[in-house]
């Protein structure tokens, strides 16, 4: 991780759209009169979903005065949490886990793939498709190695699974999500090792 | 009550205290960084590690309360360990990590010599260091004026984060970012907004926050330090300034516990290069309608000349803020000796009076007395504007809970929240025969912005009625409370610096056309628009020196020894930190000098006797730092004044809190702070 700040240009303005902004009015209810500000993190994450996979600095404030909190007090939530993106994304956030378990099983081909593909870290392809970072665990390390596409994990990649991917999804096709091998969750590869047969 | 051990020493300290305290309770010293006093617990820097028995690791004493400790197995009281190697170790690993990414710059920091992770890296630290890797660097904020960061120093305590939020009342500083990356910064980096924020400095253990005028100007161990009063407001906060060579060099705060608590305000504390510029120091004669230099003796003998046969009823004196009690009592004394009635030091035409006895000018509730209160008025004041660490004390008992606050007047953000009632006389009214409110301790604050207008009396009246029929002075209680905006004031009412029979008011004065001579102490607050000879004995070239035909340089509050009676009437010595510039002499001597020249000599030769003189004339005020409480009986006789009071809403005098006084005028530093303040200052986009 490092130093992460806001994206040099930002859209002038922001606010919710009224479908979001009930959906928001309907989780600040949640909370007792006087601790609105517990709702910052789904209403940040409703903002960023609705600005396109990024927190623009006007949603921060936009949030803020929502929530009747201090700019600053939303913008240190905003900048802790890794998942509130403060730059632009693709429209296909690639989150690929660089952690151990994963880095032994093959995500620094992963990695090679996006930079080849896509470019630098950080960076938005040309064609605004994609985009990627390398992240902590992910907590799949069962199916390593994998990536995260915006909600969904994709597992047990292999450089050519993940090419694939990207393809399928650049063309709008339909994706299976979950392990992208002959396998079920994260059930053993090859078949059940046991409980194989009828329980006797 | 309960028992713990503390290095083997048993102890008695209530249940609620924490480790921390429990600890200095029997004499051991926790090193600490992140914990203070008046703030919240953070717990982050883990200096404040102690063993604790039955713990497998170190706790964090800060944050672990002697209520949580178990009991041994067979209800011994907890045991606590501050000398033992498992914590000289834990510090010293604590130590290790804080500087790890702490930058060797000691030698160019300006916190150098004052700086707790110095002082406690020397005392709980090691000598070497095995770090190798590159250290981490963080670009610098920009958060204000007065604030200088040097963000790479910064060791997370989170200590000015917590006191913007917690007692300045403004959330602005925050962390962004997380563990390595965490950062202290203002939102988008916008200067700070609090009046308190100087304080910030004092609170950073290390050089990350420094004071922006200050930087590079000298070291700790240069300077002679000398404890002091503050003339900015009528609180009175306690300072200590700090003066290298013939010049101040910085103003801190001293502890005060019934007054400023370790606060004081930016203008207390930056105001010291205004005592630098604009500065008086010779005295000058106007000739020919221009300000000439002239020796002592020949503004001596101008002022001789005109008084010369001059009837006593055409001579005025008016005495500025910044003027000391005794200064007070001195003009009063040669008032007396010419025999005029003309002498008052409401300048900005309050209707205060030592008549209606000490009670009904007092802020009788006390300062202190606010975190007893549970119910509080403000009528015609803006207690941030007019002393913060009065407001900062109102927002403390308000955090606290159970505080009802109501406002009459301006609607302004105090940093409390209050219930707005109205603005003016007429919304007073409906409390003049209102029944009792239930409230016990209520305290009726009442501003200049109240009592300085023609209906003054008015309106003094209705306020006294008022707080009587609500029950705000009861047994033991008198919440009867003015508050001051002149450092002065309380200190020249009790000396009876107003006018005598017949006498004419400041703003009579300064509008008369038949007065001869007229004095000003340093009165720079009040246009003079009579055709008198003005003679200013002041510091500064400021409203009153344009306007004078005769001008007695004198010394600044930092150059004089005096007594300061703030708002609650509690008398406080200012002592002298340096010398007046020039040929510039302190005010008590300047009108013995000229008591002298015009033939009624004052019987004093020295500031003792002088005093002396005040104290055996007003005893309490020989009582330093103690409030002889005023008999609350006299409040009656103020609810009889009766009058009309007129419709037009109450405003605060102090429309700039950055500029009330010639010093701050005179002040590079607080001008820009006013700029800031009012949105005229492009802010600095680093």
């Amino acid at each position: 991780m490092s130093v992460r700040r806001l994206a040099a240009e930002q859209p002038k303005s922001f606010s919710f759209n009224k479908k979001n902004e009930e959906w928001a009015k309907k989780q600040i209810a949640k909370y007792p009169e006087g601790r609105q500000a517990s709702a910052v993190i789904p209403l940040l994450w409703q903002a960023q979903k609705q600005a396109g996979g990024w927190l623009p600095e006007a949603a921060i404030r936009h949030v803020a005065d929502m929530l009747g909190m201090a700019h600053i007090r939303v913008l240190e939530v905003a900048t802790f949490y890794t998942m509130f993106n403060l730059e632009p994304v693709g429209e296909y956030f690639i989150q690929v886990c660089g952690t151990t378990p994963c880095a032994l099983r093959g995500a620094e081909d992963l990695i090679k793939v996006c930079k080849k593909r896509i470019g630098e870290q950080r960076e938005v392809s040309k064609d605004g498709k994609f985009s990627w970072l390398e992240v902590e665990c992910l907590g799949a390390c069962v199916n390593a190695p994998m990536v995260q596409i915006n909600d969904d994990y994709y597992e047990d990649l292999t450089p050519e699974l993940l090419e694939k991917l990207m393809n399928d999804l650049k063309a709008g096709k339909k994706v299976k999500v979950g392990p992208q091998i002959d396998r079920q969750y994260s059930a053993p590869s090859g078949g059940l090792t046991t409980l194989k047969g009828e329980e006797k | 009550m309960t028992k713990i051990v503390v290095d083997g020493k048993e102890i008695e300290v209530p249940a609620e205290y924490t480790l921390l305290q429990a600890c200095e309770a029997a004499g051991a010293e926790i090193p600490r960084f992140c914990f203070h006093e008046r703030l919240s617990i953070a717990g982050n820097c883990r200096m404040c590690l102690v063993e604790l028995k039955g713990s497998p690791k170190p706790v964090a004493s800060c944050a672990w309360a002697v209520r949580d400790c178990r009991p041994g197995p067979n209800g011994e009281p907890p045991v606590v360990n501050t000398k033992t190697p498992m914590v000289k170790k834990a510090r010293e690993g604590v130590m290790e990590f804080l500087l790890i990414n702490h930058p060797l710059d000691c030698p160019i920091c300006d916190q150098g010599g004052e700086c707790d992770l110095q002082d406690q890296a020397m005392a709980y630290g090691v000598d070497k260091s095995r770090y190798h890797e590159n250290k981490r660097a963080v670009e610098d904020k920009y958060i204000g004026p007065l604030v200088k960061t040097i963000m790479t120093r910064c060791i997370h305590c989170t200590r000015c984060v917590r006191f913007t939020t917690e007692v300045a009342g403004v959330a602005e500083l925050g962390a962004i970012g997380r563990g390595e990356d965490m950062e202290i910064t203002t939102y988008l980096e916008q200067a700070m907004s609090s009046e308190l924020q100087g304080n910030v400095i004092d609170l950073c253990p290390v050089g990350a926050l420094t004071s922006k005028p200050y930087a590079f100007q000298a070291r700790p161990w240069e300077l002679t330090k000398t404890e002091s009063v503050d003339a900015m407001d009528a609180a009175g906060s306690n300072i200590r300034v700090d003066v290298r060579g013939r010049e101040v060099q910085r103003i801190l705060p001293r502890l005060h516990e019934d007054v400023n608590e370790e606060w004081i305000s930016d203008k207390s504390r930056f105001i010291w290069d205004g005592l630098r510029t604009q500065r008086l120091d010779k005295p000058y004669v106007r000739i020919k309608g221009k300000l000439v230099r002239a020796s002592w003796s020949d503004a001596f003998a101008a002022i001789a000349d005109k008084m010369r046969g001059l009837d006593a009823k055409k001579v005025g004196a008016i005495v500025g803020d910044l003027s000391t009690t005794e200064e007070a009592f001195a003009i009063k004394a040669l008032m007396d000796a010419i025999g005029s009635p003309n002498l008052d030091c409401r300048q900005d035409g309050s209707v205060l009076h030592p008549k209606y006895g000490r009670a009904s000018y007092l802020f009788n509730a006390t300062i202190a007395g606010i975190e007893q209160a549970d119910g509080l008025m403000i009528i015609g004041a803006n207690p941030r504007r007019e002393a913060p660490v009065i407001n900062a004390r109102i927002r403390k008992r308000w955090r606290a809970g159970d505080f009802k606050i109501g406002v009459i007047g301006e609607k302004a953000d105090l940093t409390y929240d209050y219930a707005y009632l109205g603005a003016g006389p007429e919304t007073l009214a409906d409390f003049v025969k209102h029944k009792k409110a239930q409230l016990k301790k209520q305290i009726w604050l009442i501003g200049q912005g109240a009592l300085a207008r023609p209906d003054g009396e008015a309106v003094l009246s209705m306020f006294a009625k008022s707080v009587h029929s609500v029950g705000g002075i009861a047994d033991g209680w008198n919440g009867f409370s003015v508050l001051h905006t002149a450092a002065s004031r309380v200190g020249a009412l009790d000396v009876g610096a107003v006018p005598g029979e017949g006498g004419l008011t400041a703003t009579q004065m300064a509008k008369a056309k038949s007065l001869g001579v007229l004095f000003l102490l340093g009165a720079d607050e009040i246009e003079v628009d009579s055709d008198a000879f003005v003679v200013y004995i002041g510091t500064h070239g400021d409203r009153g020196a344009h306007r004078a035909d005769v001008i007695l340089p004198a010394a600044a509050y930092t150059e004089k020894s005096g007594i300061f009676v703030n708002t609650e009437g509690r008398p406080q010595l200012a002592k002298r930190a340096a010398f007046a510039p020039g040929d510039a002499r302190e005010d008590w001597a300047i009108l013995r000098a000229l008591s002298d020249v015009i033939g009624h000599k004052l019987p004093w030769d020295s500031l003792s006797a002088l005093r002396q003189r005040m104290f055996a004339a007003h005893p309490h005020l020989a009582k330093l730092d103690q409030i002889v409480p005023a008999d609350a009986s006299q409040l009656a006789a103020l609810s009889k004044l009766g009058g009309e009071a007129k419709k037009t809403g109450f405003k605060s005098p102090v429309i700039d809190f950055y500029l009330t006084n010639p010093i701050a005028r005179a002040s590079a530093i607080m001008a820009e702070c006013s700029r800031l303040a009012a949105g005229k200052l492009p802010q600095a986009a680093e």
